[in-house]
């Protein structure tokens, strides 16, 4: 296999809360190959996005722990200065996040602040990068990019407002570009034409790209490896053939049965009972055992590892052997 | 599939805003009927409308045109007392069920809250219903005295519910009522509301942009587009035929969990986005994204047609297709 272009090995993360601490991210161990599009699927406090933020330096100053290691082509984001990790960020990876107008200015013209990245990463000049801005509109699609490039964040449509946004994360060509919920906002027509534009790019660079999302449509028709979480751990990983055909972690199996689709209207529902459990003590058994129906005393007692079950796919549940043979 | 007198009936209902001068039309000659124990789905993309139909069709917001029948009265006709006296009678579920409830109510109070704007019942009676109703929706009866932000998203809509059925209605409009919640607590959710419709006869209203989550829910659907109908049927006909070109672009956008990776969704893209609400096109609203547009599509409006039984659409192809 290629050496990978990120690898991140126990990543915890913690925060530092009035009274108490919230252990978000708890033992996190995954990695990207060059032009891999890897899926982090997880629900809300999941710790999905946590982890990402976490090694590229964008969490608030009220963390208490980051340990582990994340390294990007070799170096260590974690052990990175402010002004290190800024060089990276923004040129070598760049980020797009779930809603555009939080993230950009509304005050700055947007042909502007995609020339601002390119300019402050000395990837090209003042002249150079303004054509260079004209290009990546037409590029992601803004049509008019000539004109365009003088229009304010508002003056767009939230479609058209995240087209502006990937064009200012691919400028100065990243090799990993880092998705967090970039279609959620969005109606399902426009959530398919920002997909289609990333996967054209991905394929015209080979960028490999992480996507963060809740939803195991987006992942799975988008992604080629899968991860899910939950309270901060990893539970399941699979490249998405094994995903589809042998997902076999109980939280996995719960979450498929709980999708609603069109055309599964005759598909039984069975809903995941209770709910995802508070993270203000280090965990020290399985996060998913109250809401688990296959779970025994040891659950209850040790914390799972993230086990090799073959084909590149990893699972944490003590009860693996069971469930996987039930499964089948 | 309708042969029981529908318990709300709407025809011809508009809405309109004015914004900075110039005139929104959100909702224009809208007309359907809801019966009691079924569901009428409403979806549509953000701009699309469906939010302030559920509402005009409440008169919580006032209609601009048109008639709106409950339980055989016309809601238009009434006066604000009488009109009040009527909500008993319809309620709502909202999206972000913090958002709808007061912070500084405990639960109990706000559960309660709406038996005493109804004038229902001693004192002891009500908390007695609390406690039941707290029971029916799934939540323990300590939670009576936490106030909402100590709950979770899913408690939050749960109270949402238990606060809507306090008052014994007949017709509840659900906007959004699962989009803010997680893919495990949603199908919870979904459950319940399934529950006590059966239990109570209930009529939905249910507006969703999830058309996997309308078809579970729904008898008959209507399709939204620029404050218009574009497509009206039953849910196992729309799911099955849809006869409007934006429906087909709507399903067609859908990704669904495939079932190996060799059948993932080749990502294509459907043209254009929705135009401004102020300078609606011409003719047919969808023809600028619409693949099989014509010139008569860019002059002509296309009016509601009958495809076949329960089954309309407005599109000049509609018939033939």
């Amino acid at each position: 296999m290629d050496e990978p272009l990120l690898e991140v090995r126990d990543l915890f993360t913690q925060f530092q809360r009035v009274d108490d601490v919230v252990y978000a991210v708890n033992g996190m161990n995954f990695s990207v190959a060059p032009g891999e599009v890897l899926g982090i699927v997880g629900e809300s406090g999941s710790g999905k996005s946590v982890s990402v933020l976490s090694f590229l330096g964008l969490l608030r100053d009220n963390v208490k722990l980051k340990s582990g290691t994340a390294k990007f082509r070799g170096t260590d984001l974690l052990r990175l200065g402010r002004r290190q990790l800024e060089d990276i960020r923004g040129r070598d990876i760049g980020v797009v996040f779930q809603d555009p107008m939080t993230s950009l200015n509304p005050v700055r013209r947007v042909g502007d602040q995609i020339m601002e990245g390119m300019i402050t990463h000395h990837y090209a000049s003042k002249k150079v990068a303004l054509q260079r801005t004209i290009d990546l509109l037409g590029e992601v699609g803004i049509p008019e990019p000539q004109m365009r490039y003088r229009n304010y964040p508002f003056e767009f449509s939230g479609g058209m407002r995240q087209r502006v946004m990937i064009a200012m994360a691919i400028a100065c060509e990243p090799q990993l570009l880092i998705a967090d919920e970039p279609t959620t906002a969005l109606d399902v027509t426009v959530q398919m034409q920002i997909l289609a534009l990333l996967q054209t790019l991905r394929e015209k660079r080979n960028m490999s790209i992480i996507m963060i999302t809740h939803d195991f449509g987006v992942a799975t028709n988008f992604c080629d490896r899968i991860i899910v979480m939950y309270a901060g751990m990893v539970m399941e990983s699979a490249p998405l053939a094994e995903f589809l055909n042998n997902s076999v972690h109980p939280y996995t199996i719960g979450l498929k049965s709980s999708i609603i689709e069109v055309g599964n209207k005759n598909k039984e529902l069975v809903p995941i009972p209770g709910m995802a459990p508070v993270l203000t003590k280090p965990l020290n058994h399985c996060p998913y055992v109250s809401r688990c129906s296959v779970a025994q005393d040891r659950c209850e007692q040790e914390l799972p590892e993230l086990l090799h079950v073959g084909n590149e796919h990893y699972v944490a549940c003590h009860r693996i052997e069971e469930v996987g043979i039930h499964a089948k | 599939m309708q042969n029981s007198a529908p318990l709300l009936s709407v025809e011809g209902l508009s809405k309109q805003f004015q914004v900075r001068g110039r005139i929104l039309h959100a909702v224009q000659q809208v007309s359907f009927e809801v019966v009691a124990g079924q569901t009428l789905g409403l979806v549509g993309e953000s701009g699309s409308g469906k939010s302030t139909l559920g509402r005009t069709a409440l008169r919580l917001l006032e209609p601009d045109q048109g008639n709106i029948l409950f339980d055989g009265i016309d809601l238009c006709k009434l006066k604000p007392k009488e009109l009040r006296s009527k909500r008993k009678a319809m309620q709502m579920i909202f999206q972000d069920p913090l958002a709808s409830l007061n912070p500084r109510m405990t639960v109990g109070m706000a559960i309660e809250d709406a038996m005493i704007i109804h004038g229902m019942r001693s004192s002891l009676e009500r908390r007695k219903r609390v406690d039941a109703l707290l029971e029916r929706v799934g939540l323990p009866q300590s939670i009576a005295q936490a106030f909402p932000f100590e709950l979770s998203g899913g408690q939050q809509q749960r109270v949402g519910i238990a606060r809507a059925l306090s008052v014994q209605p007949k017709l509840i409009v659900c906007d959004e009522p699962i989009s803010a919640l997680d893919v495990s607590i949603q199908v919870q959710i979904i459950k319940l509301l399934q529950d006590i419709q059966k239990e109570m006869n209930l009529a939905y209203i249910f507006i969703s942009h999830n058309l996997g989550v309308v078809q579970y829910m729904s008898d008959m659907v209507l399709v939204l587009y620029l404050g218009e109908v574009v497509e009206k049927a039953t849910a196992q006909q729309l799911f099955a035929q849809p006869s409007h070109p934006y429906t087909r672009v709507l399903l067609d956008s859908i990704l669904k969990v495939p079932e190996s990776a060799a059948r993932r969704k080749r990502m294509s893209v459907p043209p254009g986005e929705m135009p401004s609400p102020f300078a609606p096109p011409t003719g047919c609203p969808f023809h600028p994204r619409c693949s099989m547009a014509v010139d008569r599509c860019r002059q002509e409006k296309p009016h509601l047609q009958n495809v076949s039984p329960n089954h309309e659409a407005a599109c000049h192809f509609a018939v033939s297709s």
